[in-house]
């Protein structure tokens, strides 16, 4: 008795609150995808785990869903796997490649799941950077002949006797062993690992004024809060890093390219042809790229306000 | 047979063990003086050895007949659509906008309404009011669509694992013999670091819930098995006995006797495999799976510890509810009197108002999506940064002169006694030492892991990790004796202290890499400080449960005896809680290991930056597989060589 | 081995270690001490070649020290423990040959077994751990609880029917598993070690209780113990096992008035003679001196009993059985025990 009694006054409040009502769910109408969603359908873009990158996904997944009406799914993804998704047929698109020969020779000419899709417009520079202080306190330092000369400042406890050189991101490959050895550097490649350990070095270090040389590259949205200076090595020139162990020159000037799945390709749709046409300048990238990481927009934001801002360049992508 | 070895050597009277290992010490020593330097079978960061080059022929043989292998398509394929639709579903229930609805079918209300009446079924009151709390938070936070992700895909790997686990540990707790197989199979699951298999994974069970599901299970599986097969093992073999001669059957023992009876443990297998499950969030977020994992690996490609540290707060928050009820719920003692008799209508009623909840959450709006102006996480993610910022600031100049002090006084003469010795003069201690401490198994162990380790053609960066993990582990353990005996000694403490030690285990790494590397810069004592930070809380735990455990009688007779404190903890505590300090050793070592690879992000170098480099570039995927075998390894050689060492032998 | 015996063991072997069954074959290993044997073979014996019977009815106590085998001796005999050699024969029927089905029958039905440290289900109340034999054997839940109700009365666990095993002292505890052994209703009562457990005081309160049992459901027992008191107390004969080979089997005052070897003396030293200890042997032949009118009393009645009446009397007592004279007391003898010098030195 005493049970169905309480139950019966649970369910009593229960529908007292239920009338107290509010908005129901299905009364309004869910915000319809306008109609070039059937031309455009889905698009999976990976995402890699880099600022930049993440400010082209934003743009162009902004402007495909906004303008083309295509359903974007982001794949938050390391390069790697996210090339690797073409052969699996998961992955439409990588806008923001550097290099990656292997990738490209696995991919693209042996396996034939992924095609090219031209450049980006932004150009990839790698090399060695001092915090700014040093550069101002000894501006011959900038200058790779004069390396050795600074090598006591650089001791860590990492690099025993030698000058210390913090190496990065396990993601980019580097020639800095080699240049060491080659170029005579009395200097010891020490490993930071990532992207993260490599950006709070320089800025502990400019914050500090202490010694730090590092590998480090652009574009990247940590320059816009610090302006690294890159110290010069032998200049490039094709061909000198033909034999990675014989390497005693710079690093090359990248240009970055957009890679697409031939599946996606061969369609022909709307977002393939919007990822093909997307080029744009570092400025543009860094603007959005400051968006995210510093002002703290989340990525459709941070597109949103660069697209309101350049319409003749969205405009240009969509002409083509 | 212990007690027969004993007695043997006893009869030789040969010297007393630690004199015998410290002459093989010092004889290494005097060897490495004028050896130094040769056959340290080094290799640089960019070259591989023909087995790397193998390993990845072998990957992009995969990849390239994965559409066309019948193995792809009925097996690999089968498996990846079940996982894929059991997490979806749980996703669609509670994270995700699903079945043409902008919202999922259970909105926060209903959630968290359904959480508190399971746990209080379960577990009873207070682990309820925790997790209705845990789960508000979770909103308040702004994280409720990203917790929810997170707690579906972690459920999802849950049930999984249990599935499957519980019955292979029942098997594993009958058969003798498929426990012997499958214990060095959970060593290995254990100890393999996730970045090696991530990649091949999603080849195998492609981008999507499915590989994250089947990552977190691969290393939240085992606890279930061990614990279960421990569970079974260790019920009273009267009670076994007697139901064996009032002649049950097997079945009948099993659903009788052995299962009831291990409950507990089995509740404490299913507890450890949520934590297990959870510490793999943000590894997972690398291969796309959704949640708070994506949060914290996107807040620290800007640095911002903040972010991060709100995302890494709710992960806590959402252990320290899981755990809390799961061991509630395991040790739940029968209600008797008033309690059970209130008991059944208070089921009815809770469960007609949580069903109520639900049903408005599934309807309205406001029970539906969490009203996001009462946010507290970018609070919280400020304050985070400022104390950060403050760290990094102010405690940097102290934290590097701790830094430099270890690492000249301690890391850098053993690495340069590991990694400069011939590699025929490490093999030759280590197998000495096995032998010395251990028997012929742990002998042939030794020197098949040496070989093996060789073989990996990764000896140099093995020997840089040894190093770091040694000195991670003394330091580990120094925390958990010291810690740990005074949570045994004081409840007060302790009380303090757990949930702290809780952050601390569940804390993704991701989260406080940024502050550690402003206060250390990226060194490997930076690596080694994240390895105590997560290894350091499962030590002092065991290391207070073990004292804890000591009869009260023996702690009386010391008093009696007029012990001092610090005679009680030297000659009575620490004494009586050895087999606790071997288990936390042992399961530290474990737990540091398994921070190799993130150290391998903070400058440790070495097999973890392999791993890393190998996960991050195709060329570089062999090596890093070579690394993360390499790591198993490792662990598996300290592992024997300290059970060998320490007098009483855990079966487990 | 007709109807006059339960149980009949025959040369039962347990052997511990790799290859144990080589060694009841081998006469050069089974002639070794266990020493010997762990040194030679590495296998343990625990039990070497034991045989007895039990007669219906009796109450009969295996006893020895820890490490005698007389806890492996009895699970041998539900082969709880499998046997290595030998032959164990229960109503007829060598169960050392029984099938897992029939062994299962056997113990379902036949025989059960009360445990030195009870073996509850601590999950359980009291009645379902009683009814728990019945359950496996699958009876119906009316049928198992009315029995269990019976059998707990009987064992005077009344109220007690929903507690929980850790809610009762140790004492009542065993009550459950003795219960639950009853319940089943067994030829057949195995007790291992049942009582030592227990505190002095509650351990005679259980051996009254089974002398209460024994005596109103009148089950055979075979009942494991390393008390001799209890054995003598409870045994109608005992069986004394050392280092796994039986040592001598006999009544208790057969053990204590002719141990075979100076380990039963040694044993049996401290006993109270006097209450173990039957006329017949401390009595004498008749001199020629003797005055032979004195009362008469049996051979089997207990020195103690008798002291009373041999002082009161003023002439030697005649011990008598079926009319013969079969010797005389006198004070002289009697006062030997009662005082404890050693009679039969």
């Amino acid at each position: 008795m005493k049970l169905l009694r309480l139950t019966a006054t649970a369910a009593v409040t229960a529908l007292a609150l239920t009338a107290c009502g509010g908005e129901k769910i299905g009364e309004t109408p869910v915000a319809g995808s306008s109609s070039g969603a059937a031309a455009c359908g889905t698009f999976n873009l990976a995402v890699n785990p880099w600022v930049g990158y993440e400010a082209n996904a934003a743009v162009i997944a902004y402007v495909a869903e906004k303008n083309l009406g295509c359903t974007v799914t982001k794949k938050d993804l390391k390069e790697e796997i996210a090339w690797q998704g073409f052969g699996t047929g998961e992955v439409d698109a990588i806008v923001e490649n550097w290099g990656h020969d292997d990738l490209k020779k696995k991919y693209i000419d042996e396996q034939k799941t992924a095609v090219a899709a031209g450049e980006t417009g932004n150009k990839g520079v790698i090399g060695w950077y001092v915090p700014p202080w040093m550069a101002a306190q000894y501006p011959d330092i900038t200058d790779w002949n004069n390396l050795n000369k600074y090598a006591a400042q650089f001791k860590t406890s990492e690099s025993g006797d030698k000058g210390q050189l913090l190496d990065g991101d396990p993601s980019f490959v580097t020639n800095d062993e080699a240049l060491v050895k080659n170029l005579k550097l009395n200097y010891k490649v020490v490993y930071a690992g990532s992207e993260a350990a490599l950006i709070t070095a320089f800025r502990q270090a400019e914050a500090k004024k202490t010694p730090l040389i590092g590998y480090f590259y652009e574009p990247q949205w940590f320059l816009a809060e610090l302006k690294l200076v890159k110290v010069s090595l032998p200049k490039y020139e094709t061909g000198c890093d033909a034999d990675a162990a014989k390497v005693a020159c710079d690093y090359p000037e990248y240009v970055l390219d957009k890679i697409v799945s031939k599946k996606f390709a061969d369609a022909n749709g709307p977002a393939y042809k919007l990822v093909k046409a997307f080029t744009w300048t570092n400025d543009d990238q860094n603007v959005v790229a400051k968006y995210i990481a510093e002002d703290k927009l989340s990525a459709d934001d941070a597109a949103k306000k660069w697209v309101e801002a350049n319409p003749d360049k969205v405009k240009a992508w969509l002409a083509q | 047979m212990a007690t027969t070895t004993v007695g043997l050597q006893r009869t030789w009277r040969r010297p007393g063990k630690p004199v015998l290992v410290a002459a093989v010490l010092l004889a290494w020593v005097l060897i490495w003086v004028p050896a130094r330097g040769v056959h340290t079978l080094g290799l640089s960061p960019a070259d591989l050895t023909p087995l790397h080059h193998w390993l990845n022929d072998v990957n992009d043989t995969v990849g390239a007949n994965r559409d066309s292998s019948p193995f792809f398509l009925y097996f690999f394929n089968e498996i990846r659509a079940a996982v894929d639709s059991l997490v979806t579903f749980l996703q669609d229930l509670i994270a995700q906008p699903s079945y043409g609805r902008p919202v999922p079918v259970l909105g926060w209300l209903g959630v968290v309404a359904v959480v508190a009446y399971v746990s209080w079924v379960f577990a009873g009151w207070k682990p309820a009011l925790l997790a209705a709390a845990g789960f508000v938070f979770f909103g308040l936070q702004g994280l409720w669509e990203e917790s929810m992700d997170t707690l579906a895909l972690t459920l999802g790997a849950v049930v999984i694992s249990l599935l499957i686990g519980i019955p292979l540990g029942i098997w594993a707790g009958l058969s003798d013999r498929f426990h012997k197989l499958v214990t060095p199979v959970l060593d290995f699951m254990q100890t393999m670091p996730t970045f090696v298999y991530l990649a091949p994974l999603t080849l195998l069970f492609l981008i999507g819930p499915a590989s994250a599901t089947i990552a977190t299970l691969i290393y939240a599986m085992p606890p279930a098995i061990r614990l279960t097969a421990h569970g079974i093992r260790s019920v009273p073999r009267s009670a076994v006995e007697a139901s064996e001669s009032l002649g049950a059957t097997g079945r009948q023992k099993l659903t009788g006797v052995l299962l009831p009876l291990s409950k507990g443990t089995i509740v404490l297998g299913v507890n450890q495999t949520i934590m297990a499950a959870l510490s793999m969030v943000t590894i997972a977020a690398l291969i796309d799976a959704p949640g708070l994992g994506k949060t914290v690996i996107k807040a620290l490609q800007t640095l911002d510890v903040g972010t991060a540290f709100n995302a890494g707060l709710a992960i806590v928050v959402m252990a320290v509810v899981l755990d809390r009820v799961t061991t509630a719920a395991g040790n739940r003692v029968r209600q008797t009197g008033r309690a059970a008799r209130f008991r059944r209508p208070l089921l009815a009623v809770f469960g007609v108002v949580a069903a109520v909840c639900a049903y408005l959450s599934h309807t309205y709006y406001w029970a539906a999506e969490f009203p996001d102006d009462v946010t507290i996480g970018g609070t919280l993610a400020k304050s985070a940064d400022s104390v950060a910022l403050w760290a990094q600031q102010d405690l940097s100049t102290a934290t590097e002169a701790i830094k430099n002090a270890i690492t000249y006084a301690l890391l850098n003469p053993l690495e340069a006694l590991l990694v400069e010795s011939p590699w025929w003069l490490v093999g030759a201690v280590a197998v000495l030492l096995a032998a010395l401490l251990g028997t012929v198994r742990s002998v042939i162990t030794t020197a098949a892991c040496v070989a093996l380790l060789i073989g990996t053609g990764l000896w140099q960066d093995s020997m840089t990790t040894l190093a770091m993990t040694i000195v991670a582990t003394a330091m580990v353990m120094l925390l958990g004796v010291a810690v740990g005996v005074w949570m045994g000694r004081n409840r007060f403490a302790d009380r303090i202290i757990r949930p702290v030690l809780d952050a601390g285990q569940t804390m993704p790494a991701f989260v406080y890499l940024v502050p550690f590397l402003a206060l250390f810069s990226a060194t490997r004592f930076t690596a080694i400080v994240a390895a105590v930070v997560f290894a350091a809380p499962v030590a002092i735990k065991i290391v207070a449960d073990g004292v804890r455990a000591i009869p009260a009688a023996t702690a009386e007779s010391a008093t009696a005896a007029g012990s001092s404190a610090w005679q009680m903890i030297t000659k009575v505590q620490l004494p009586m809680a050895r087999p606790s300090l071997t288990l936390a050793a042992n399961q530290g070592l474990i737990y540091v290991l398994s921070m190799v690879v993130v150290g391998g992000l903070v400058g440790a170098g070495a097999l973890g930056y392999d791993v890393v480099a190998g996960f991050s570039q195709g060329q570089l995927y062999g090596k890093g597989l070579a690394a993360g075998a390499a790591i198993v390894l490792l662990g598996i050689m300290l592992d024997r060589i300290a059970r060998a060492s320490s007098p009483s032998k855990g079966s487990n | 081995m007709s109807t006059e015996t339960v149980i009949s063991v025959r040369d039962l072997w347990k052997v511990f270690g790799h290859k144990a069954d080589r060694v009841p074959r081998s006469d050069e290993l089974k002639a070794l001490t266990r020493r010997e044997l762990i040194e030679r073979t590495g296998c343990t014996a625990a039990v070497r070649e034991v045989s007895f019977d039990v007669a219906p009815g009796e109450v009969f106590v295996v006893m020895g020290l820890s490490g005698s085998g007389k806890s492996t001796l009895v699970r041998c005999l539900t082969r709880l423990v499998e046997p290595t050699a030998g032959q164990v024969v229960f109503e007829g029927e060598d169960i050392l040959g029984a099938g897992k089905r029939r062994l299962r029958d056997l113990r379902r039905h036949k025989f059960s077994m009360v445990f030195q440290n009870f073996g509850l289900l601590p999950y359980r109340q009291v009645i379902d751990n009683v009814a728990y034999g019945l359950e496996i054997r699958g009876a119906s839940k009316a049928e198992r609880l009315r029995r269990a109700r019976e059998v707990i009365d009987l064992v005077g666990l009344e109220g007690y029917e929903h507690s929980y095993p850790d809610q009762l002292s140790g004492g009542m505890q065993q009550r459950v598993g003795l219960a639950r052994a009853l319940a089943v209703d067994p030829d057949v009562l195995y007790f291992d070690e049942p009582f030592s457990a227990l505190d002095p005081l509650i351990r005679r309160d259980m051996q009254n209780e089974v002398i209460r049992l024994h005596r109103e459901v009148g089950k055979t027992m075979v009942f494991i113990t390393h008390d001799l008191n209890e054995a003598l107390r409870l045994g109608d004969r005992i069986l004394i096992m050392r280092d796994g080979r039986q040592v001598q089997c006999g009544t208790g005052d057969e053990l204590v008035g002719a141990p075979a070897d100076d380990y039963v003396r040694d044993f049996v030293r401290d006993v109270p003679r006097a209450s173990v200890l039957t006329l017949r042997w401390v009595m004498r032949q008749p001199r020629p001196d003797d005055v032979l009118d004195g009362p008469e009393l049996g051979p089997e009645v207990v020195i103690r009993d008798a002291v009373r009446t041999v002082l009161a009397a003023d002439r030697p007592v005649k011990v008598v059985r079926d009319g013969t004279l079969l010797g005389v007391v006198t004070a002289e003898e009697i006062l030997t025990v009662v005082t404890d010098v050693e009679a039969v030195a």
